[in-house]
């Protein structure tokens, strides 16, 4: 599964094909390398633990933006059943950024809405690189209603560089669609948990972020911009942007930290990418255990915890 | 000895001669590029009298032309910024801070108070460009969410001119959420019926289109400014290509449906009082 490894990876992946070399001899010519296979995993998997713990920001990101690392639709996969994908805005169009629909999660149904990126060149063209339109915040405002009409709760997964920045979506109000969002999210009726499982992009991703729960996987970021761009405006040089990511202090650790979060999601040693059906599994339980909390708020109660939770952030002083 | 003789002394140089005009008696126009007499431009304000260019004008200077004389209060005028992210930069953020209140004579990107307009009371709020390109970060957040607040328990109708380049990077993730915070703060406005007039002024773009400026009952903006989320070179890079004459100003936002009005800044109390008239 491992295409196209990040620099940082590198070493261990090579220790993880030597064993693979070892065992393949071991097993062909009869030898047994069990002691030296077993001292070598028990080297790769001290080796991968010193590495994970010293990534830096920037690193972080990349493994984020890991083009293995499970998907929105990996997600609903691998998590609910009987997903029913419903398209369109009822305005404009389909964006192809952000699916959505209903499916049974533990059973009992959902809506379930995530921004999608796609993994060949041929996906990623189709979902704009996951860089959502306003037909594709509108989509998921119209099934967030739905969710209210049919009192269902709603789990939203975040995973965009930012929203889309062209012409069409400019002339057809990418901001208002987005403001919209905030607003009508904020006064949900049903409980709602948004899941930041990637890229969390600035507005377009707060776009479906205004959550009763916010969670974050542990190698997923969030930021205000994302590095290269700050890069580019702070040092004139995106080539900077490792330094922007420390700066931006954009990793799940870090906004936990802020309290601008409530959860991080453990991911399977080695990241999200190197093991869909366990990070699958991880999050699932984090998400029952979240969702049964909520279920036995009113809908007034949700509206007020969700309010009181974003009117707190900030930090200033006052005189 | 040469064959001729110098009689007169050098030619009296040019510059000694000029006739020194009074600095900063005449301006250039930013529209039309025109030379435009300042105190002509100051009795229109700031607004050019050759093409109707509207010129920036300072939070001050915005509450004066819109708050009947002596009714403007100012709130919240003692929060200041922190530096929670210690934001590692070419200049300190405390240190840009420090600048920005040097060049406003304000603590903060936003001024909001209450008073009278044509003797209607409302809570108003201003961003000032000067201060660091209006960003929103915490204290602005802060501040215009309680002024959404008192409007909400005073049921007083709610005024917010922008002028912002969005939310600000120095405070990282703090800056984004205030979008979500303001926002949730409006819903609650909109519920209860309390009445919001969304100015946009030049430039509104990023974060705060996307969250308290969009969301006015009704939204009205100064003549060509420009409004939107993403800005123009970040759209340009993108799609690599130049983008069409007076994309993203507000005349084009008009044609496509995303404001009520345009309205010149000498209109714009009477047309604030006039809607608010009718709806509070």
């Amino acid at each position: 599964m491992a295409a196209q490894p990040i620099d940082f990876e590198k070493p261990i992946l090579e220790m993880e094909t030597k064993i693979e070399e070892l065992q393949q001899v071991s097993r062909a010519q009869g030898v047994d390398l069990t002691a030296e296979v077993k001292r070598l995993q028990k080297k790769a998997k001290r080796l991968r633990r010193d590495i994970f713990a010293k990534l830096n920001r920037w690193e972080q990101t990349l493994l984020a933006r890991h083009p293995e690392r499970p998907y929105a639709e990996d997600y609903i996969k691998l998590m609910m059943t009987d997903f029913v994908e419903l398209h369109g805005d009822r305005l404009f169009g389909d964006d192809h950024a952000v699916i959505g629909g209903l499916a049974r999660f533990e059973g009992k149904p959902v809506v379930v809405i995530g921004q999608q990126k796609g993994r060949s060149t041929k996906q990623k063209i189709y979902r704009n690189f996951g860089m959502p339109h306003p037909e594709g915040y509108r989509k998921a405002l119209r099934l967030m209603k739905m969710a209210e009409k049919f009192n269902r709760p709603v789990i939203t997964f975040i995973d965009t560089p930012g929203a889309y920045p062209g012409l069409g979506a400019e002339e057809r109000g990418q901001a208002e669609a987005i403001a919209r969002n905030l607003k009508e999210m904020a006064t949900l009726t049903v409980p709602l948990i948004s899941v930041v499982i990637g890229e969390g992009g600035s507005g377009g991703a707060l776009g479906l972020g205004v959550g009763n729960r916010v969670l974050m996987l542990q190698y997923s970021v969030y930021s205000v911009i994302m590095p290269e761009g700050c890069a580019s405006i702070l040092y004139r040089d995106s080539g900077l942007a490792a330094q922007a990511a420390e700066s931006l202090k954009l990793a799940a650790k870090d906004l936990k930290e802020y309290e601008l979060i409530d959860e991080i999601v453990k991911e399977p040693p080695g990241g999200a990418h190197r093991n869909h059906q366990m990070a699958a599994s991880i999050l699932r339980r984090v998400i029952r255990r979240h969702l049964a909390e909520l279920i036995c708020f009113s809908p007034q109660e949700l509206i007020k915890q969700r309010e009181q939770k974003f009117r707190n952030f900030g930090q200033y002083m006052e005189t | 000895m040469s064959w001729f003789q110098k009689i007169k002394g050098p030619l009296a140089r040019v510059g000694d001669k000029k006739v020194r005009i009074p600095e900063g008696l005449w301006i250039k126009c930013e529209g039309c590029k025109e030379i435009v007499y300042k105190k002509e431009v100051e009795r229109r304000s700031n607004v050019c009298p050759k093409c109707n260019y509207h010129f920036r004008i300072s939070a001050r200077e915005r509450i004066a032309q819109l708050m009947d004389q002596g009714t403007f209060e100012e709130m919240d005028s003692g929060l200041a910024a922190l530096d929670p992210l210690n934001f590692n930069d070419s200049m300190r953020y405390p240190d840009r801070i420090k600048a920005a209140m040097k060049k406003t004579g304000l603590k903060e990107a936003v001024i909001c108070g209450q008073g009278e307009l044509e003797g209607v009371p409302l809570e108003l709020c201003v961003f000032e460009f000067d201060f660091m390109g209006g960003s929103m970060a915490s204290v602005v957040g802060e501040k215009v969410t309680r002024a959404i607040e008192r409007s909400l328990e005073k049921t007083r109708s709610l005024v917010i001119v922008h002028c912002s380049g969005g939310a600000r990077m120095q405070e990282g993730m703090f800056s984004l959420m205030q979008m979500a915070k303001t926002s949730a703060a409006l819903a609650r406005l909109s519920k209860a019926g309390v009445p919001y007039v969304s100015v946009l002024t030049n430039p509104t773009t990023g974060g705060v289109t996307a969250s308290i400026a969009m969301l006015g009952d009704v939204i009205m903006a100064e003549p060509g400014a420009l409004i939107g989320f993403a800005g123009p070179r970040v759209i340009e890079q993108t799609i690599r290509q130049s983008l069409p004459e007076g994309f993203q100003r507000t005349e084009f936002l008009l044609e496509h449906g995303m404001l009520d009005m345009v309205v010149e800044r000498k209109n714009m109390k009477n047309t604030i009082c006039q809607v608010l008239q009718m709806l509070a």
